[in-house]
């Protein structure tokens, strides 16, 4: 078992009692919440006549279903509706706050939450989605659960859960010009496999880790689940503390300060003991596309589809079906793979820095003519922000359409989707079989550069050729 | 889809039913129960909606469209079955549906300890036993009598040792497997925990 790492830390400071089945009792610090996976929950308390045992330590928004074009109410989606009603109705009774359209911090949870600084070190964050991995950026230890549990944590403030295992992934040197978070947590992916990681925790560390900003950290802690790890962390620096100062909950005045050395403490000490350690060169990784029906089916730009022969013999049985699903022949190269929409925006890579990169490569360029392309911020906060830089107006003088915030296409929940067969290059998590609204869709998952060089060229294309 | 949907209840210590194999590795949860689907407020419809996209594709050629599968309660599938989103409406689709157990080569994290929370027994198998089941499946009614006990599975042709969390078999042999009144027990540790935690006085400013 692992020792002295923030994990372990962590994990021993929220343990409340061990259960007897062997399972621990974990406090969860802060618990999000959002409209689709929490009416059952409540329903659910309800049905056991219980109440919400600490209602400050949950907070809610709204962002799988609401409409990116047109978002006044009632949405034109009546179950849509159903679901944004029960949630207001569920915060209301339970005196829960919600951020909902309009409040200025609505968006995807976990966009919204890091952006308000609720999101900070060494708390237990617990989310019904899985995506809940990408908090671990600040040094949190968070992971996505299931509505069971997310009735637990309304009615306990905790759940019972099996301590995870750690592994550290240190990444060496530094990302090359051109390459991004995305592209290094794709790259991960592959190179680990899609299961590795559970019953892990993955602690992202290294030179390359060091370097990322914040919202470069989320992307890679976001896609900690892709890898089958529910939880992926990265130990909390000056980064992650100037990143935090003055956000409308973080502490304040001396409160700060004490936070602050309190959080300085928390990081995995020099000797920790992990499960295991992995090792990956950041300056190898090229831009990175995937090709298949999993994250873990990625390769570099200018690289070939692999063939069944370079495949383990575990990976064979998928790649056989991810050539038939997505149309591609072993060996085909992906550049120039055509496109037909492109789509930016997700807890991935939805966020502001994520907007800027995408501009630039798009400023004074035209959006193919094959290509629908659209952005969705992630945070009505990182929408204004865009606003305020002009960086609107550069999507949309190129062609790209301007949306409101929410998942989107990202899981295709609301009226966004891909029709038929079209290939979509996505800055997205997951390129499942039918994961973007259309059971025949294909999903090519990349970084927001990347997209952006797409939707230019109506073609899968290496963003290192637009920026110098 | 079954007629009557009771949930399960208590004590989990013999599960016997016909097995119905589904051949893939990485079969994630927006596969088992796709997203538009999880426009509802209850789980109640799920069970009809279960492998919606691939059923259709299969057009009646899927294992959960087979009429000799009609009845099966186990099902066997490979390895990282539940991968990707967290969501519940996975395994309360399968479990609507009929499914009562399921013995994989692997799960993902977050779809087992659903499936936990929910009654459905996850347990584990080398791959080649996986595969031998599922062979036997392709041409032969399978029936196994599942005795959480001893982790024991019986049928007529084939007898396996299957492996499970600890944790999870206690709590389906003391029907405790329910955790929010196992949670709830220690009230006053959680109520200790709370003010003991360093992060709770110096967030003044949290909602």
């Amino acid at each position: 078992m692992s020792k002295g790492t923030l994990f372990d830390k962590v994990w021993d400071l929220h343990k409340v009692s061990s259960l007897p089945g062997g399972s621990d009792q974990i406090f969860i610090g802060l618990h999000l919440i959002h409209e689709v996976t929490s009416p059952q929950a409540f329903g659910a308390l309800k049905d056991k006549n219980l109440t919400v045992k600490f209602p400050s330590r949950t907070v809610a928004t709204v962002d799988h279903i609401v409409p990116t074009d047109n978002q006044s109410r009632p949405f034109k989606d009546n179950l849509a509706e159903q679901m944004i009603e029960t949630l207001e109705n569920n915060c209301l009774q339970h005196k829960i706050k919600f951020f909902n359209i309009g409040s200025g911090s609505q968006g995807i949870v976990h966009v919204v939450a890091p952006e308000l600084g609720l999101t900070q070190p060494g708390m237990t964050i617990a989310c019904g989605d899985s995506h809940t991995s990408t908090h671990g950026a600040f040094g949190s230890i968070a992971f996505g659960i299931g509505t069971s549990q997310v009735r637990d944590v309304l009615a306990t403030q905790t759940i019972a859960m099996n301590k995870l295992n750690v592994r550290q992934i240190w990444c060496e040197n530094q990302l090359s010009n051109g390459v991004y978070a995305k592209d290094l947590v794709l790259h991960i992916i592959n190179k680990l496999g899609v299961k590795a990681g559970v019953g892990f925790a993955y602690e992202f560390a290294g030179p390359a880790i060091n370097l990322l900003s914040m919202e470069e950290r989320m992307t890679i802690c976001n896609m900690s689940i892709e890898g089958g790890a529910r939880c992926g962390y990265i130990n909390p620096d000056e980064k992650t503390f100037s990143y935090m100062k003055n956000k409308l909950c973080a502490p304040k005045n001396e409160h700060w300060e004490k936070a602050l050395t309190w959080w300085k403490s928390l990081k995995s000490d020099e000797d920790s003991i992990y499960d295991d350690v992995i090792k990956i060169d950041a300056s190898k990784i090229e831009p990175t596309v995937t090709w298949g029906i999993t994250p873990g089916q990625s390769i570099g730009i200018n690289q070939q589809i692999p063939l069944l022969d370079e495949l383990s013999p575990n990976d064979k049985l998928v790649a056989e079906e991810a050539y038939a699903y997505m149309s591609f022949k072993p060996g085909q190269s992906i550049k120039d793979t055509p496109v037909e929409v492109c789509f930016i925006g997700s807890c991935t890579n939805g966020r502001i820095s994520d907007l800027r990169v995408a501009a630039k490569v798009l400023k004074d360029k035209k959006v193919s003519k094959n290509v629908k392309a659209f952005v969705v911020p992630g945070s009505e906060k990182v929408a204004n922000e865009a606003k305020q830089e002009g960086l609107d107006q550069i999507f949309k003088d190129s062609g790209f359409q301007w949306r409101e915030p929410g998942c989107s296409m990202c899981l295709a929940m609301n009226s966004d989707k891909l029709i038929g067969n079209q290939i979509s290059a996505s800055s997205s998590n997951r390129n499942f079989k039918g994961r973007q609204g259309s059971p025949n869709g294909r999903t090519l998952l990349m970084s927001p550069a990347m997209v952006a060089a797409a939707a230019i060229n109506g073609k899968v294309s290496d963003v290192r050729e637009f920026i110098n | 889809m079954k007629s009557e949907f009771t949930p399960p209840i208590g004590k989990i210590s013999n599960i016997n039913g016909q097995c119905i194999s589904l051949i893939g590795n990485d079969i994630d949860t927006d596969r088992i129960i796709p997203a538009r689907f999880l426009k509802c407020v209850n789980f109640d419809s799920l069970g009809e909606s279960v492998f919606e996209d691939d059923r259709k594709t299969l057009k009646g050629k899927h294992p959960f469209d087979l009429e000799e599968n009609k009845n099966a309660s186990i099902l066997v599938v490979n390895s990282n079955f539940g991968c990707g989103s967290s969501r519940e409406h996975a395994p309360q689709a399968l479990m609507r549906w009929g499914i009562k157990a399921i013995i994989g080569e692997s799960f993902a994290d977050i779809f087992y300890s659903n499936c936990i929370a929910i009654g459905i027994p996850c347990f584990t198998l080398p791959k080649k036993s996986i595969e031998e089941i599922q062979n036997y499946c392709d041409n032969q009614f399978l029936f196994l009598e599942i005795d959480m006990k001893n982790s024991l599975a019986k049928s007529k042709d084939l007898n396996f040792y299957l492996e499970i969390k600890e944790s999870s078999r206690k709590m389906f042999l003391s029907g405790e497997w329910d955790a929010t009144s196992t949670l709830l027990e220690n009230k006053n540790l959680i109520e200790n925990k709370f003010n003991q935690l360093p992060y709770i006085k110096f967030n003044t400013n949290f909602l």
